[in-house]
């Protein structure tokens, strides 16, 4: 195989400290082939040993933009983001700033805060697509909120080191939807360690499925019917609530015994774990809106397809959605998803964020920068399209404290792209995640 | 673009839609100020293309190409114009339907001719994407899924007003082939790949016997063997005059399929090419041409794990052709453009992209006289985009097919099948599934009364 001497390693990216792995990528094809092949040796970018479980030892790093959007302010032309010990510790112009010579210095075009996916299941939907890798749904039940994520999520799976290279540094991911409940979510840095060592929220959300993609055709089993499949949950949820109150109120000695499964839908009762719905038609998505309205539940909509059709309703409800990807294929429950859907629930006022999904063929992952740029295509304006895979899929997935914006105080999390990140032609080229430097593609 | 009477008999269609170009439009039509990308030859920057009966006339710079008086002008200044894109490799129009079935694993007798629903959404979400001609593909479930079916995409109620006919008058197309681990089943299909390429090479061999049979016969109808639609098809492979459009994703299963070729002396194209970057070398040496689609991820399927976005540029430098494709419903039409903005981005050059969406795909489909440039003599196929084609802000806003308009974004009902809304959803379906389950529950409720 001939070298890739047509492939510009990190282009405008000026590496004060060239870490030996990212010459290794322009060597040849082998070596790519290796890296993917050990997965062990890219999760942890630059040490030799395990990368510091606390950001606390990360260096130093000085991150200049051309433009520079920091996505809760308006852009820097020529600015700098400086991040110490993890964590950010000034944005603003470069000009008149000077930080040490141990600080490491990354040049790019464009630097945004790193990616924030507000539904995926990358880590526990692998890339392989064979059984032994894939772990997003048990069909042995239809209602099992009680399954972790924290104990399917493979943080050396590929596909995590693949989405980071891109510039996606937060997911919330784990289990997926196909089943009335299928399990809990959890949102991790993309790191690539442990799921204990890159975790935001071990247990963020439980993930619902209403319609007609968590029935089942097979005689006799249930849910057959989307409404067999809310009948289903709304009898949970009142058990949970029947359980919660007797374990509350009852003495210990008459306590109902521990019920894993009454514990997570408890939580989703009171708001501490809400439950991420996922609905595509019109009619599933009012369901959903039903079953919250009932037991006063805090949900997020997923998917939502159709909301145009039921706009008012979702606007309302005050809930948010987790837009499908722009590019998800249209067929079934999605066979009238708009590319301009982002658009519409921009100008409706409805908070959202765009996801990349559930796969279970090629592409095995979705990006969802490249689903923000769709978006951005057809109609959203550019800003919207940016803060939708950042700080507004931060808040949704209750962790804007932390990343999502380039501000004072956050988490070192930022991504370097050698052009406008939206455009098809434009490479990352480099990522940041709590003051550790990644390659980008 | 005038629809013909679906009655009529095939000879008479064809003699018809000869004529019919000729009556559609014999007014020229004159696309002024816009920045034309010819494929065939440098960017104009402010261009005139000149179509007239559903041909181009002249394309050239605006100051020396003389308009014809008569002519409709059409201002396109701030526009693109560049060829209508050409898809190698596509499964709108029915999917599953187009192709062979699961009696066994070589069925060249299939004809997705016959399993093609032109009423599908997917053809009208292609026509918005630019596309002007498509190679639909039956599947890639078997070794050999049947004979696939090159379309122009013009308005149509029936099939036949799609087709692309060849001059002998019958319709163009390829020969679905494919290896690896998507035809491997239980018995009778292959287990392995050896056992694959077996049974490929006993049919072609087979085919090579029967050819050599009808040869021997003259004209001696007594000694001719009996027809056998399958070995017929192979026969037209073997003769040069289908070519093989071949799925492989592997490596070895690409050189097998180069040894095959080799073998038999049929033409092929390889389709996908996941790891066409390992033997690359080795294609261009057999002067093979390559269609291969931009994913956004590698995986979903074992032999998928080792793709590639330095793809298209790895095989630009060791000088294969290279034609993209969407393989719909992989990708979608819709953001065909993308795939040449992919390429760019894997580091393949801006020329080699355009080209991997139309002239490289016309070669591919034997069609490069017809199509894939904007080139005077050839078919009038383009699009008018509203900026630069690797773009992701840019809009087809409408695409031509034969010097007609056949997609305008600005029509409310075209820019439905662009973006997609209520209504986009496959109008046919809905249909077939309610009656088909109306039955069922009017067949339950009879079963339980009596």
């Amino acid at each position: 195989m001939k070298t890739f001497s047509f492939l510009r390693v990190l282009p405008s990216l000026s590496l004060a400290r060239p870490s030996a792995r990212c010459v290794a990528r322009t060597l040849a094809p082998a070596l790519l082939a290796l890296m993917i092949a050990v997965p062990a040796s890219s999760a942890a970018p630059e040490a030799a040993s395990p990368a510091p479980a606390a950001p606390v030892s990360a260096p130093s790093v000085a991150i200049r933009g051309d433009t520079v959007y920091p996505v809760n302010g308006s852009p820097l032309k020529d600015g700098l983001v400086l991040i110490r010990e993890g964590r950010i510790v000034y944005v603003g112009p470069a000009a008149g700033q000077s930080y040490g010579a141990d600080v490491r210095e990354l040049r790019a075009a464009v630097v945004v805060p790193g990616l924030v996916d507000a539904r995926a299941t990358v880590g526990v939907s692998g890339m392989l697509n064979q059984p032994h890798d894939q772990e997003q749904v048990d069909r042995s039940a239809p209602l099992q909120p009680e399954l972790r994520a924290v104990d399917a999520y493979n943080a050396r799976d590929e596909l995590v080191a693949y989405v980071r290279a891109r510039g996606v540094t937060t997911v919330h991911t784990g289990h997926g939807p196909g089943v009335t409940i299928s399990g809990q979510t959890l949102v991790v840095k993309t790191k690539g360690r442990t799921a204990e060592a890159d975790v935001l929220r071990p247990a963020a959300m439980i993930a619902a499925t209403l319609g007609a993609d968590a029935t089942t055709a097979d005689r006799g089993k249930s849910p057959g019917t989307p409404a067999k499949a809310v009948a289903l949950l709304r009898t949970e949820l009142i058990k949970a609530k029947e359980y919660a109150d007797k374990r509350a109120k009852l003495p210990e000695d008459k306590r109902p015994p521990r019920d894993l499964r009454m514990e997570a839908l408890g939580r989703a009762l009171d708001g501490s774990q809400p439950l991420l719905i996922s609905v595509d038609r019109g009619r599933d998505i009012l369901a959903a809106l039903r079953v919250a309205r009932e037991f006063n539940l805090k949900i997020v909509l997923e998917g939502c397809a159709e909301a145009p059709l039921v706009l008012d309703e979702i606007r309302t409800s005050g809930f948010p959605v987790v837009l499908h990807p722009t590019m998800e294929r249209s067929f079934g429950t999605r066979e009238n998803l708009s590319m301009e859907t982002a658009a519409v629930l921009r100008r409706a006022g409805i908070p959202f964020a765009i996801q990349s999904g559930f796969e279970d063929y090629v592409p095995k992952t979705r990006i969802v920068l490249y689903e923000a740029a769709v978006a951005a295509g057809q109609g959203l304006d550019r800003d919207a399209a940016l803060a939708a895979i950042t700080l507004d899929a931060a808040r949704i997935i209750g962790v804007a404290d932390r990343v999502g914006s380039l501000e004072v105080g956050k988490d070192g999390d930022v991504a370097l792209y050698d052009g406008d990140p939206f455009e098809y032609v434009t490479r990352c080229v480099g990522v940041v995640i709590d003051g550790v430097v990644y390659p980008g593609e | 673009m005038s629809i013909r009477h679906p009655s009529f008999p095939a000879a008479v269609v064809l003699a018809l839609s000869l004529a019919a170009a000729a009556v559609a439009q014999t007014r020229p039509i004159a696309f002024q100020g816009g920045r034309i990308l010819p494929v065939e030859g440098a960017p104009i920057e402010r261009g005139v293309l000149i179509v007239q009966d559903g041909k181009i006339v002249a394309v050239g710079p605006q100051d020396s190409t003389p308009i014809p008086s008569g002519a409709e002008v059409r201002d396109v200044s701030g526009k693109v114009l560049m060829p209508g894109l050409v898809d190698s490799h596509s499964h709108i129009g029915g999917g599953s339907g187009v192709g062979a079935d699961g009696s066994g694993p070589i069925q060249p007798e299939v004809r997705a001719l016959d399993g093609i629903d032109v009423g599908s959404s997917s053809i009208a979400k292609a026509r918005a994407g630019g596309i002007t001609t498509v190679n639909v593909m039956p599947g890639s479930g078997h070794l050999i899924s049947g004979q696939t079916l090159y379309l122009k995409l013009r308005p149509a109620r029936t099939i036949d007003d799609l087709l692309i006919r060849l001059p002998d008058g019958s319709p163009a197309g390829g020969l679905k082939m494919a290896n690896g681990t998507n035809p491997r089943r239980d018995a009778p299909f292959p287990g392995t790949r050896g056992k694959a390429a077996s049974l490929v090479r006993e049919r072609y061999v087979a085919a090579q016997e029967y050819q050599a049979k009808v040869a021997r016969a003259k004209d001696d109808p007594e000694k001719r063997p009996a027809r056998d639609l399958a070995l017929e098809q192979l026969g037209e492979v073997l003769a040069g005059r289908r070519v093989v459009q071949h799925h492989s994703h592997r490596h070895d299963d690409i050189m097998t399929v180069l040894r095959l070729s080799k073998e038999f002396g049929f033409k092929v194209v390889l389709h996908h090419v996941s790891e066409g970057w390992k033997v690359a070398d080795e294609i261009a040496a057999a002067g093979v041409a390559c269609s291969i689609i931009y994913v956004d991820s590698p995986g979903g399927k074992l032999e998928a794990r080792d793709m590639d976005i330095r793809i298209g540029a790895i095989m630009e430098k060791a000088g294969v052709r290279v034609g993209f494709h969407t393989d719909d419903p992989i990708t979608d039409s819709r953001l065909f453009l993308r795939s040449a903005g992919m390429a760019v981005r894997g580091g393949m050059s801006r020329d080699g992209a355009l080209a991997g969406l139309t002239l490289a795909n016309a070669e591919i489909l034997g069609l490069q006289d017809r199509i894939g440039s904007l080139t005077p003599g050839k078919d009038a196929d383009f699009v008018v985009l509203s900026g630069d084609p690797l773009s992701v802000y840019t809009h087809v806003e409408q695409t031509w097919i034969e010097g007609a308009l056949a997609f305008d974004r600005s029509r409310p009902a075209d820019h439905l099948w662009a973006v997609g809304g209520p209504g986009a959803g496959d109008p046919l379906r809905p249909h077939y599934c309610c009656f088909g389950n109306a039955w069922g529950v009017i067949a339950a409720a009879n079963a339980a009364a009596q």
